[in-house]
C-alpha cells in the first residue's frame, strides 16, 4: 500500500501561541514501523501529532513525508485526535459511515468494523449517549475500516478497558503488517506484535 | 466532467447530505430562527401603532432587518460544533476540496434556516399591509439575499473559530463582522420592495442582489476554507 513510505522529522521545533512547546525532535519511521510517543502532560505530544498531520507548521526544522516536506494536510493520513470527528447527534454507525464516505473509503466496511470494535449492540445509539470508552471504540472501528498509509493516534488507549486496548493493538498491528506507519502518543505501554512478526517499534520520550 | 469537477460535486453532495441530517436531528435551531423572525417583525406594528400608511412605509426595511438578524444566531452552530468535535480536521484530511465541503455546509445551512425564513416572510408582509406584488418581490429578494448572508456569515463564523474559546462570545463577534457586510444586501432588498410599492421596477435591485450572490458564491467558500485551515493551526 505504501511501498517505501517514510515519515521523518528533522530537528523539529513547534510553537503554540508564541510559546515554544517542543524543540530538537528528530526521528524516522519507515513502512511497517510504529513510533510510540510518551511524555508528561503538556510536553507537546498533541502539537507534534498536529505538525505530523500538516495542521501546524514547524517553527524550525521540517516534517518530511514520502521524501518531500509536508506543507499541508494530505489524504494519506488518518488522524484521530482526542475528539475523533464524531457528532453527538448522530448514531455511532452514522458517524462512522460519514467519516468513511468523507475519506473516500467504502461505507460497507462500517458494520464489520463496528463488530470488530465490539460495538454492534450500540451501533444505533446516539454517539452522545455512549460512555467514554464506547466513544473511543467508535474511533477504533474507524481504524479497522481505514486504508490510509499514515496513522496518527493521539492517546487512543484513553478510557479503553483491557479488551479495548487489545483490539487497538490488533488494529495497529494489522496496519503495520500491511506496510503502514503509525505514530501513537500514549501513557500506557502498547505492543503491536500482532502475532505475525516482531514489529519495529521505536519509542520517543519528549 | 473532469475528475476535479466530479470531486467538487461529490464533496458538495457529501456536505449537504450530512449537514441536512444534522439539521433534521436538531430542528430547534430552525424553529427558533423562524420564531425570532416572526416575533421580531410582529412587535413593530404593536410598537409603531396601527397607522396603515406608516406601517407600509417601514415594512421593507423592518422585515429585511428582522430576517438578517434572525440569520445571525444559527450561524454559531455552523462551524463551532464541528470544530469542537474534531470534524474540521477530518474535512481537511479528506483529500476532497475544502472549499467545496464548506460550500456544501453553507448550502445546507441556507436550506435549513434561510429558506424557512424566506417562506415565512409573506406572513409578515400581511401584518404590514403589503400588497401582493410587494410580497412577491420581498420573497424574490430574500431568496438570493439570505443565501448571500449565509455564505458571508459562514466566513465570519469560520473566522471567529477559537477566538471566543471559553468566553461564550460567538454570536456578538459574528454579528460585529457580518452586519457591516450585510448592509448592501439589506439596502438592496428593502429598496426593491420599496420601489415596487412606489410603482417602480425592482429589476435593478434584484440584478444587483443576484450579482452579490454570484460574487459571494465564488469568493466566500475559498475564503472560508482558508479560515478553517487557520483555525486548525
Amino acid at each position: 500500500m505504501s511501498g517505501g513510505a517514510a515519515l521523518e522529522a528533522r530537528d523539529l521545533a513547534l510553537e503554540r501561541g508564541g510559546r515554544r512547546v517542543l524543540a530538537g525532535v528528530s526521528f524516522r519511521a519507515v513502512a511497517g514501523a510504529a513510533l510510540l510517543i510518551r511524555g508528561a502532560n503538556g510536553c507537546g505530544k498533541t502539537s507534534l501529532l498536529r505538525a505530523l498531520a500538516g495542521f501546524l507548521q514547524p517553527a524550525a526544522g521540517d516534517v518530511r513525508w514520502r521524501g518531500a516536506a509536508l506543507k499541508a494536510a494530505t489524504a494519506d493520513t488518518l488522524f484521530i485526535g482526542h475528539e475523533a470527528g464524531f457528532r453527538p447527534e448522530l448514531t455511532a454507525r452514522e458517524n462512522l459511515v460519514c467519516a468513511l464516505t468523507l475519506a473516500g473509503e467504502p461505507a460497507r466496511a462500517a458494520d464489520d468494523a463496528l463488530a470488530r470494535a465490539g460495538l454492534t449492540a450500540r451501533a444505533d445509539a446516539a454517539f452522545g449517549q455512549l460512555s467514554a470508552g464506547q466513544r473511543r471504540r467508535v474511533a477504533l472501528a474507524r481504524l479497522f475500516a481505514s486504508t490510509r498509509a499514515l496513522w496518527l493516534l493521539d492517546e487512543p488507549a484513553t478510557a479503553l478497558d483491557d479488551a479495548g486496548v487489545a483490539v487497538l493493538e490488533d488494529a495497529v498491528a494489522q496496519h503495520l503488517g500491511r506496510g503502514g506507519i503509525a505514530v501513537v502518543t500514549t501513557h500506557r505501554p502498547l505492543a503491536f506484535a500482532g502475532g505475525r512478526s516482531v514489529v519495529n517499534t521505536q519509542a520517543l520520550e519528549l | 466532467m473532469t475528475t476535479a469537477e466530479r470531486g467538487v460535486w461529490s464533496a458538495l453532495r457529501w456536505a449537504v447530505a450530512r449537514d441536512l441530517t444534522l439539521a433534521a436531528r436538531s430542528p430547534a435551531a430552525a424553529v427558533l430562527a423562524i420564531g425570532f423572525f416572526l416575533l421580531a417583525a410582529a412587535i413593530f406594528p404593536l410598537g409603531v401603532g396601527p397607522e396603515p400608511e406608516q406601517l407600509k412605509r417601514i415594512a421593507p426595511g423592518v422585515i429585511w432587518a428582522c430576517a438578517a438578524l434572525a440569520m445571525l444566531a444559527p450561524l454559531t452552530r455552523l462551524y463551532e460544533p464541528d470544530y469542537a468535535a474534531g470534524v474540521l480536521e477530518q474535512l481537511a484530511l479528506s483529500g476532497r476540496p475544502l472549499a467545496a465541503l464548506v460550500g456544501g455546509k453553507a448550502i445546507a445551512h441556507w436550506l435549513a434556516i434561510g429558506v424557512p425564513i424566506t417562506v415565512a416572510a409573506p406572513l409578515t408582509g400581511l401584518w404590514f399591509g403589503l400588497d401582493t406584488a410587494a410580497v412577491l418581490v420581498l420573497v424574490a429578494t430574500l431568496a438570493p439575499g439570505l443565501a448571500t448572508l449565509t455564505l458571508l456569515g459562514g466566513l465570519c463564523a469560520a473566522l471567529t473559530l477559537g477566538a471566543d474559546a471559553g468566553r461564550g462570545g460567538g454570536t456578538p463577534l459574528i454579528a460585529l463582522l457580518l452586519l457591516p457586510l450585510a448592509v448592501p444586501v439589506l439596502i438592496l432588498g428593502a429598496g426593491a420592495v420599496d420601489a415596487t410599492e412606489n410603482g417602480l421596477s425592482p429589476a435593478p435591485h434584484l440584478a444587483l442582489l443576484t450579482a452579490f450572490l454570484l460574487v459571494s458564491l465564488v469568493v466566500a467558500p475559498v475564503a472560508t476554507a482558508a479560515a478553517v485551515k487557520i483555525a486548525l493551526e
